[in-house]
């Protein structure tokens, strides 16, 4: 079956007639965040009540994707009165329903935390919270496909990729590669088959971004993902998701098969001798197969290993065939930027860092959760108006970003816009977008030992320098966390540091010092107050083991 | 070279034209080479020795072991110069400070990582390890010695392997595989804990895929693997049959 344009924006209309006919909307947040707090039974005691009262064709009740605030799940938002209410429970529903269309119930009201939904911006998450991820029609109500018909009816290849460089879009996975670069790179390759991978495989301590999204929005990515196939002449692609989101994957899988049912994936899509087809690819649990060429090895069913580069995947990538590899976040940027123009997407952000950013706020910061910022955004205003700044009356001591390959950010930056370049100027990256807090009761020297104790079991053991490196760090680190470090080993440790760095086969090992090395940067005295007095200076390594020590 | 790693050496690199011949400065000489070559192999054509662990002439390459890095002009990352291919112009030098002491270091790595203990071994004065050691001058090693405990596996009738002396070159497992064409080797776990296995990780001795040729053994670059009845210092390797196998494989592959 092949869509017309007539067809989907009949699609488009009677959906939107439809949500149109109910006077409330009652949106539980069906999340993994939220899900776990129990909000499945919350919508469906909505769902019960609201039949128990014969109000459905007054109220729908809608299971939606991430609201953001996941610290005060399980979520509810209220439309059109534009309620949110927090930590819901099933008892309260009868109330809350009772509330509709009269004053909110106050005690569950999330109106104190206004300065968490102000001051963002939605590009990527514009429908998550909005529309119902296992219903494609709620997507293609909300413009959903439409870049696609705009793409493959109305633009080359060649234009489309143009507009994608204009935007001056970079990768979101971390690197910060310009995305229209890459695609010209692939779609230069000479013809035949050709591949689109989508990586999901996110891996960093504390992240969230990418399962948001796919539990949120899945048909966004897969729109991004046929658009991207266009530009550079594949035919095939593969969404390549950690089996410990079951479901991200769950709702992929619904969603592929809807957009298949509706001739959106597929032959022939719009009429067009354009066809697409994704399979979904699950990793097994290692995070260095988000490193592109052993995620390739991991689909090809090789050991998830990475290789050298040169070759690079738009060459020589899966099957040997050209391939584009894009993150989760990249993809989702996609149709936004078809339907609005890449000048528009280029007007939001800095100089170098265009559109938005999301971030998974976590750590020792009030409200946890999911945001979108746009590019520039001082990193003060993420953690004190955003994120509601720290609780229980504790001091700000450093905001860690980029995960296992980022580094610590101390204070004295707070007033740095967030952007690629800043953040490597201090020695951090923006990595995947993964952002943890700390307080003064967070130990740097441990923070560090946690992260290189995370790279040392997730290296793959491939290259010498980060299979013994990383792990001789780590008992540097151990030693000293311990009370039984000398001083002689942070000499040592600096020198494995640029050893691994420059010496790795992959990003993985070139980069997993960087926790390291912006902690003795920025935290030394609390290195050297371990060894030199034996004291941990946040007083979280154990006292006990330290006084042993001596 | 065979492409990636892909140990079938079925499939090529693209980027690559083995018509094309070029020319380059290696430590200020200037060198030819064809479009297909690696640096190491430019180096060694020219007489200018690159220490190399995990590569060995005949299997493919891994660009693993790292001891091979080089600098070229130009590029902030160091280079492994058994993957990386010559191109025209480039400037590689293959013997500066900093190069020395990374390489020097690497090593030191390796020999904190498992238990080579060379006065009983049975390959001392016969092991590639070692001789890199010397080569590279290092006296001592700087880091802790890890000391892990690993399993020797004598359940073969004609050989054993001794997991306390084993570097991950993955030299046996690409020989098997490439060469003799039976792939008994492999390897399990990740990272420190990762280890050579024979078939699903069964003793050797019962792994039903081995044709005992003994290959692995031969290539093997320290005492990891060896034959039975050698003693200390015996267990010499004779790897003459690589060369003829390599080149059979050139004529197949052109």
């Amino acid at each position: 079956m092949t869509m017309t344009l007539e067809e989907l924006q009949g699609i488009a209309r009677i959906e939107q007639d439809r949500q149109g006919g109910f006077s409330h909307h009652v949106n539980v947040c069906i999340a993994a965040g939220c899900l776990s707090c129990q909000s499945g039974q919350v919508r469906a005691a909505f769902e019960k009540e609201v039949a128990r009262r014969g109000l459905e064709n007054w109220c729908q009740v809608k299971g939606v994707g991430c609201l953001g605030l996941c610290t005060a799940g399980p979520l509810v938002a209220v439309e059109p009165a534009g309620t949110l209410y927090q930590n819901v429970a099933v008892g309260d529903v009868p109330e809350l329903l009772d509330a509709l269309g009269a004053s909110p119930v106050a005690r569950l009201d999330a109106a104190d935390h206004a300065g968490f939904f102000e001051r963002q911006r939605k590009i990527v998450l514009e429908n998550c919270g909005r529309i119902d991820p296992e219903r494609i029609e709620d997507y293609i109500a909300e413009e959903g496909y439409q870049a696609l018909y705009q793409a493959l009816r109305g633009m080359s290849p060649r234009e489309v990729i143009d507009q994608v460089t204009v935007s001056g879009l970079r990768g979101r996975g971390g690197a910060g590669f310009p995305t229209g670069l890459k695609w010209t790179t692939v779609a230069k390759a000479p013809e035949g088959e050709k591949y689109v991978i989508c990586n999901a495989d996110e891996g960093d301590p504390g992240a969230f971004m990418d399962r948001s999204v796919l539990e949120s929005d899945p048909q966004r990515v897969l729109e991004g993902m046929a658009i991207a196939a266009y530009a550079v002449g594949a035919s095939r692609g593969y969404l390549y998701v950690r089996a410990e989101y079951p479901l991200a994957v769950k709702r992929l899988r619904t969603a592929i098969a809807q957009a298949e049912r509706l001739g959106l994936l597929g032959r022939d899509i719009f009429n067009t001798p354009f066809g697409f087809e994704v399979k979904v690819r699950l990793g097994a649990g290692a995070f260095v197969c988000g490193e592109e060429t052993a995620l390739i090895a991991s689909i090809e069913g090789r050991l998830g290993r990475p290789r050298p580069r040169p070759p690079f995947p738009a060459e020589f990538g899966l099957w040997g065939r050209p391939t584009l590899i894009n993150n989760v976040e990249t993809f989702a940027n996609i149709p936004p930027i078809i339907r609005k123009g890449g000048e528009w997407f280029a007007g939001i952000g800095t100089a170098k860092s265009k559109g938005t950013k999301v971030f998974a706020l976590a750590g020792r910061i009030r409200n946890t959760g999911l945001i979108e910022v746009p590019m520039g955004t001082p990193l003060r205003e993420i953690v004190f108006e955003i994120g509601g700044g720290i609780p229980d009356g504790r001091r700000f001591k450093a905001v860690q970003t980029g995960g296992p390959s980022g580094g610590c950010i101390p204070e004295q930056f707070l007033d740095m816009p967030v952007d690629y370049e800043s953040l490597a100027q201090v020695g951090s990256i923006m990595g995947s977008g993964g952002m943890i807090v700390m307080d003064d009761s967070s130990c740097m020297v441990d923070v560090a030992r946690f992260f290189i104790e995370f790279c040392m079991s997730e290296s793959c053991g491939k290259c010498a320098p980060c299979r013994v490196g990383t792990a001789q760090i780590h008992h540097l680190l151990a030693k000293i966390t311990r009370g039984a470090g000398r001083p002689a080993d942070l000499t040592l440790l600096e020198e494995l540091c640029d050893l691994v760095r420059h010496t790795s086969l992959c990003g993985l090992g070139q980069t997993a010092p960087n926790p390291v090395m912006s902690t003795l940067h920025y935290f030394r005295e609390e290195y050297t107050a371990h060894i030199e007095e034996r004291r941990c200076l946040a007083g979280t390594c154990r006292a006990a083991s330290l006084e042993e020590a001596l | 070279m065979t492409p990636t790693e892909t140990l079938t050496g079925k499939r090529h690199r693209t980027d690559v034209n083995p018509m094309r011949v070029l020319t380059l400065k290696m430590d200020g000489q200037d060198v030819s080479a064809r479009e297909d070559e690696t640096l190491l192999t430019v180096a060694r054509q020219n007489g200018i020795r690159i220490p190399t662990l995990c590569h060995l002439n005949g299997l493919s390459e891994r660009g693993a072991c790292r001891l091979c890095i080089v600098e070229i002009k130009g590029q902030a990352r160091l280079a492994a110069a058994c993957v990386t291919l010559a191109r025209q112009d480039m400037e590689v030098s293959t013997r500066s400070p900093r190069v020395l002491e990374f390489r020097r270091r690497i090593l030191e790595l390796i020999f904190s990582e498992r238990n080579h203990i060379c006065a009983v071994c049975v390959s001392n004065g016969h092991c590639d390890l070692q001789d890199l050691a010397v080569e590279l001058g290092m006296t001592h090693v700087r880091y802790e010695y890890m000391y892990p405990r690993h399993e020797v596996d004598a359940s073969h009738p004609r050989f054993s392997v001794d997991h306390n002396r084993c570097v991950l070159c993955l030299r046996c497992v690409r020989v098997c595989d490439e060469v003799e064409g039976a792939h008994t080797w492999d390897i399990m776990r990740r990272g420190i804990a990762a280890r050579v296995i024979t078939d699903m990780n069964q003793p050797w001795g019962t792994a039903a895929s081995c044709t005992g040729c003994g290959k692995c053994v031969e290539v093997c670059p320290t005492g990891a693997l060896s034959e039975k009845g050698r003693s200390v210092a015996e267990m010499k390797k004779g790897r003459e049959f690589l060369p003829y196998l390599q080149m059979m494989r050139r004529d197949e592959l052109h």
